[in-house]
């Protein structure tokens, strides 16, 4: 069995100097090679991993015989977003952990194929899809992140006139302001989010729903109504300390840097900290982007710390990876108790104390246990706070009767319906932070159910 | 969509009136909201407090002084200009309700979000007792207007150029004296001041309410930017806020926070003006 192809990456020297893309691709050979190691599997798994269902079996094969406008066609028959998906899904615990191969060591790089293809067809230029008949029905679609985008394409494909909503004054949600640069370059977004408008859909920006229109006044306004909002509220820790200068959310810090460019500071007017021991708290996907965004914009020592171990770090494996390249220091069974006051309200320092693995509590994980008396100090100038986020809860001022969670998550049944008649949500306001390709796969569905019920109504 | 400025004077020293089109914002503003406007691609996004509103023509007021590189380049714009970005009405609108007698005071540009809670406050059937405040006459803005809509006003200079000599505080201190039955005083305008204003009425313990403008990104509850102190909790000022009770709020938090990008913004104001002295 041929390796697999491995994918060139920007040297990690070089790379923590510049705010471009780490992973370079596959070049049409390794394409074809790589996709050369697809079974064909008479019973293929991969596509059950897939929270979007994408024909990954005929797709591969398109490739394997060089058909790659078929391939990107095939994929964009359920994935609006390849390009995206290509780059940030988690394939290692979807597609390709089904994969055969994967049991015998390395599975078909199904993410690196469909970058591939996406990426191809955008350097030809995306050609515009075909428009179905119009149905007369008109939805809202509240948030232009990965279920909004999503839930919009495929309402706009079903013919009905789309009005996407978002509060940014740019789309993508947290492909935009969350994800770096050098994993997913804005420009790619962008392109997807032309090809959604291609389709038709009215894209408002700037628009804050629940202040400027309520949900319940776009439920008259509108046939339908998809919520997409995600889980947009930081977290904090609740420690001393966490109020002082340089103390930023990951979700500032992140805005910061990717929406509003601070690493391009002046030329771009919004400013940014840059810290020379920089501290980030977390150790999930977000806490890996805000790490290696402070090396880039020059920091000493990045330092990373977590409260469990190496095996429990949420993060992918290949972020993981890159970040340790780069340089990010681990500092695994650690938690911060205070952030230490310095000049002028600054911060010093955190005080952190070590950790041990106890029982596993009710995610399965092994709970992480204080040691008494470890407690001691890492210096740093800037902390960054990555250790999740919540749903915002300004969607539903002025929502009577939408269900809403213990955790300010939405509720909704198995077809994404919430409370409201003629109301779908999805995505991280449903579930909590969760992944891109989940969120889609969350826009699909409720897409799905809003048809039927358009249908009906 | 871009906005257009329908409208743009100077009204006092570095001080600028911009009427902005902005349709649907203006229908849904209420009194103690504000917006976020990003001039263009390049902008930073800046919070502004809306100093007035028209639901029919389709506009908001904004005015602003010019500080940094943003507000600078604003004051550079003129009628017909458009804005990229503007997205409101933001925060928690002003609880106004009917109470009695209200002071509301307003320092320097501090004037202008309190002119749309004087309208409001005697809407909902208070006596308004209004005292504006700047450092001297030249600075004073909306005079006319606010006398206009309030039931008694005063003026206070530092210089004594006009009005009372002294601070805005020392007026709501002679009234507080007088024994007039003051229901609620807010308080807009540097944090220095609101900081002073909160001080002084604490042992008449008559409700005061601040309005704060703490750094913000998004001004939806996202970026956790904004954070402040009230009550020892944690808020955030553009979703819990903008407006707080006075008498619990860390304003040594607030203006060391508001002091944290100070080196970076003169930093931006340099490579602004040079840019604009090589003639772009």
């Amino acid at each position: 069995m041929a390796a697999r192809e491995k994918m060139l990456h920007q040297d990690p020297e070089k790379r923590v100097e510049n705010f471009d893309e780490v992973a370079l691709g596959y070049s049409e050979e390794q394409a074809l090679a790589e996709a050369a190691r697809c079974l064909e599997c008479k019973n293929p798994k991969c596509v059950e991993g897939c929270p979007v269902n994408v024909d990954i079996p005929s797709f591969i094969a398109q490739v394997k015989e060089g058909k790659f406008d078929k391939a990107i066609a095939t994929i964009k028959e359920t994935n609006s977003l390849a390009a995206v998906c290509g780059r940030v899904c988690p394939q290692e615990v979807q597609c390709e952990q089904y994969c055969v191969l994967a049991k015998k060591g390395e599975p078909v790089a199904v993410g690196r194929l469909e970058r591939f293809c996406a990426d191809r067809e955008r350097e030809k230029g995306v050609e515009a899809p075909v428009k179905a008949e119009p149905t007369g029905k008109n939805v809202a679609v509240i948030g232009a992140g990965p279920a909004g985008l999503t839930a919009a394409a495929d309402l706009a494909k079903a013919g009905h006139a789309v009005t996407l909503y978002e509060a940014l004054h740019d789309t993508g949600g947290v492909l935009t302001y969350g994800i770096p640069e050098f994993r997913l370059p804005k420009a790619i977004v962008r392109e997807e989010v032309d090809y959604i408008k291609q389709l038709g859909v009215d894209v408002k920006v700037d628009y804050v729903i629940g202040k400027i229109k309520t949900l319940d006044e776009l439920r008259n306004e509108f046939d339908a109504v998809f919520l997409g909002t995600g889980a947009g509220l930081p977290k904090f820790m609740g420690i001393e300390g966490e109020n002082l200068n340089g103390v930023y959310s990951a979700n500032e810090f992140l805005t910061r840097v990717n929406l509003m460019k601070a690493y391009r500071f002046p030329d771009y007017g919004t400013p940014i900290k840059r810290g020379k021991r920089v501290i980030v708290v977390g150790g999930g996907n977000v806490a890996m982007d805000a790490a290696r965004s402070a090396l880039r914009l020059g920091a000493d020592e990045v330092s990373v710390v977590y409260r469990r171990g190496e095996d429990e770090l949420p993060a992918r494996k290949e972020e993981i990876e890159n970040a340790k390249e780069e340089g990010v220091v681990f500092r695994l069974l650690t938690n911060p108790v205070r952030i230490l006051e310095g000049e002028n309200m600054t911060v010093k320092g955190v005080e952190c104390i070590k950790m041990e693995l106890g029982d596993p509590d009710e995610s399965g994980r092994r709970r992480p246990v204080s040691v008494e008396g470890s407690e001691f100090v890492i210096d740093a100038d800037i902390v960054i706070i990555a250790i999740g986020t919540s749903p915002n809860p300004m969607i539903l001022s002025g929502s009577e009767g939408l269900e809403v969670g213990s955790r300010g998550t939405i509720v909704v049944d198995d077809s994404g319906k919430t409370s409201l008649e003629n109301v779908c949500a999805g995505g991280d306001a449903v579930t909590g932070a969760a992944t891109v390709i989940s969120a889609m796969g969350a826009g699909k569905l409720a897409a799905k159910t809003i048809n039927e019920y358009l249908k009906n109504n | 969509m871009p906005y257009k400025i329908l409208e743009k004077k100077q009204i006092a020293p570095q001080v600028h009136l911009m009427k902005v089109l902005a349709p649907d914002v203006a229908k849904a503003a209420k009194a103690g909201q504000f917006i976020i406007l990003r001039i263009d691609e390049t902008s930073e996004r800046i919070p502004l407090t809306i100093a007035d509103f028209d639901a029919e023509e389709g506009y908001v007021t904004i005015i602003f002084q010019e500080m940094g590189k943003t507000t600078k380049q604003l004051a550079k714009m003129n009628e017909a200009d458009e804005l990229q970005n503007l997205v409101g009405p933001l925060g928690t609108p002003a609880d106004v309700r009917k109470l009695g007698t209200v002071i509301l005071v307003g320092g320097g540009v501090g004037i202008a979000p309190v002119y749309p809670q004087v309208k409001a406050y005697r809407e909902a059937g208070n006596k308004v007792i209004s005292i504006i405040g700047a450092r001297s006459k030249d600075l004073l803005i909306l005079e006319d207007e606010m006398e206009a809509a309030s039931d008694e006003f005063h003026v206070a200079t530092d210089d004594g150029s006009k009005g009372h000599h002294g601070f805005v505080t020392d007026v709501v201190k002679e009234i507080l004296d007088s024994g007039e039955d003051v229901t609620r005083i807010v308080v807009i305008g540097p944090p220095i001041l609101m900081k002073v204003a909160a001080g002084m009425t604490e042992p008449y313990g008559v409700e005061t309410i601040v309005s704060l403008n703490p750094i913000m990104i998004d001004g939806t509850g996202m970026c956790g930017g904004c954070r402040v102190s009230v009550g020892g909790e944690t808020k955030f000022a553009c979703v819990d806020g903008p407006e707080f009770d006075a008498h619990k709020v860390d304003f040594n938090l607030l203006m060391s926070r508001l002091a944290l990008y100070r080196n970076e913004e003169s930093e931006c104001l340099e490579n602004h003006e040079c840019t604009c002295r090589g003639g772009n």
